[in-house]
């Protein structure tokens, strides 16, 4: 039986194409997902994110177990309703998963964990609780849903559609929130566009949703989801990285804080180990289109090497292929790669990512 | 979406046209669209190439994943669809006026062993439940 979020009704309300995603029944596309794409960069989509896990955590010095549970320092969280990304490690320094912290007070921390590893995530959590921290309370909250708007125009259609939440939201910086009435809305998202992550309670969801579409923006499924956090090179769990892949071999070194010295789950792994892979962006010369698992091959001075596509597909506003690969740390920007596709060699370009922000090309 | 009955199917999703001139046209169904979604990619095969039936011969990519084109009968590639390699999507808008290939039959008797109309209904039907 797979599970479903709060708004599956309307989903197949609206004709979704619902497709199995990890054991939930979740909306593929609702016509065309490459309309759905562009409609994101160019005006405002709506994504069910319900499927994501919110996890809160309450309690005497929450502060003091996240600096050790988590590779990003969350002394960056001064200001009430600040978001901060981070991976939570293996004490090998493999990625549990990626996730979003947000500070609300210094009793009160909520966590954003993906769907996959949702169960996992909170076993791990709970078991470091114990270790670190038993006083601490960790609760779960499938009591929400969740709603991606993104967009330039996603957030004055959310002002439309929640009374008052303009003058509480209007001045939020990226990676800030703020909580309005029964809303928690957060400036963040996944997709390269500006945008709210907003969570409510799960039996409002439905109505939201509407009044949303009422207001002019489309809903959109998992299929535009992905091309447009490719294109807003954005980490995939599962596919870019899992706990097999350190940060450092993943892109996101930018997460991780080796420099203060706090300790954290994972950290001695890091600071010991010698990073012979990357993560790169690649667009392809040839025709065609690449995908995951696709070997990249090529030589740099006279060595042969190998290396694997993480995530691959047609990216809707350039009109061509795009993909993020793991190769050798040797090989820079500006070199090309060949990569093996059924049975042809295809040229691709090494290209530093994002792709796309904010509607435009950056490579 | 009806499925026009002055067509013949191959269990593989291509739909095959006999021509007044004696060659035949060939596409991939609504239904094969449907199930790949946007079309981003089409790679066609060369012109004068000799196909065996059942023979991969093309290559049509989505947004979702690549689908192969096998030849629904043995012959030779006489016309290509051109155009349509720069403008995929036409296959979305219309599967069975968005054409692939032209073949010269080397065995036209095998045009009457691929489905009809009513037989791909039920094959499409059949895989939908």
């Amino acid at each position: 039986m797979l599970k479903m979020t709060p708004l599956n009704q309307a989903h197949r309300d609206m004709n979704a194409k619902m497709v199995d995603f990890g054991g939930w029944d979740m909306p593929l596309h609702y016509g065309s997902q490459l309309d759905e794409h562009h409609k994101v960069r160019q005006d405002a989509g709506m994504f069910d994110v319900s499927h994501m896990l919110p996890v809160d955590v309450k309690g005497d010095n929450v502060r003091g177990f996240l600096r050790q549970l988590v590779a990003n320092n969350v002394d960056k969280l001064t200001v009430s309703g600040k978001a901060l990304y981070s991976c939570m490690l293996t004490p090998q320094g493999g990625i549990i998963d990626d996730l979003i912290i947000y500070f609300l007070s210094e009793d009160w921390f909520r966590i954003v964990v993906n769907a996959g590893t949702a169960d996992k995530d909170l076993a791990w959590m709970l078991k470091q609780r114990d270790a670190l921290a038993p006083k601490l309370e960790i609760t779960p909250r499938r009591d929400l849903a969740m709603v991606a708007v993104q967009g330039p125009n996603a957030r004055a259609k959310v002002w439309q559609v929640i009374p008052g939440s303009q003058a509480a939201t209007e001045e939020l910086k990226p990676f800030q929130s703020a909580i309005v009435g029964h809303y928690f809305i957060a400036r963040t998202g996944y997709t390269g566009e500006d945008g709210f992550e907003i969570m409510l309670p799960a039996d409002e969801a439905a109505s939201f949703w509407k009044a949303l579409h009422a207001a002019g923006v489309a809903p959109a499924g998992l299929g535009a989801r992905d091309t447009l956090r490719l294109e807003a090179g954005m980490n995939l769990y599962g596919q870019d990285m899992d706990e097999t892949k350190n940060p450092l071999e993943s892109g996101l070194a930018w997460t991780v804080d080796l420099k203060s010295e706090r300790d954290f789950i994972g950290k001695q792994a890091l600071l010991d180990t010698k990073v012979a892979q990357q993560l790169i962006g690649l667009v392809l010369v040839d025709r065609g289109v690449l995908r995951g698992h696709q070997e990249v091959i090529g030589e740099k001075a006279g060595v042969e090497y190998k290396g694997e596509i993480t995530s691959g597909g047609f990216s809707p506003t350039m009109n061509q292929s795009i993909a993020l690969a793991r190769i050798p740390v040797q090989i820079e920007i500006g070199d090309e790669v060949n990569v093996v596709v059924r049975d042809k060699k295809l040229r691709a370009k090494v290209v530093k990512y994002p792709f796309v922000r904010n509607g435009k090309v950056l490579v | 979406m009806s499925i026009p009955s002055n067509l013949k199917y191959s269990k593989s999703h291509e739909w095959v046209k006999s021509e007044a001139d004696g060659t035949v046209t060939v596409g991939i169904t609504h239904h094969a669209q449907e199930l790949l979604g946007d079309m981003v990619f089409i790679e066609l095969p060369d012109v004068g190439r000799q196909l065996k039936q059942k023979e991969e011969c093309a290559v049509a990519e989505s947004v979702k994943a690549a689908a192969d084109v096998y030849s629904p009968i043995s012959g030779e590639v006489t016309a290509v669809n051109s155009p349509l390699v720069d403008e995929p999507g036409k296959i979305n808008e219309d599967a069975y006026s968005a054409w692939l290939f032209k073949l010269k039959p080397s065995n036209p008797a095998e045009i009457d062993g691929l489905l009809d109309a009513a037989a791909y209904n039920e094959l499409v039907e059949s895989e939908d439940h």
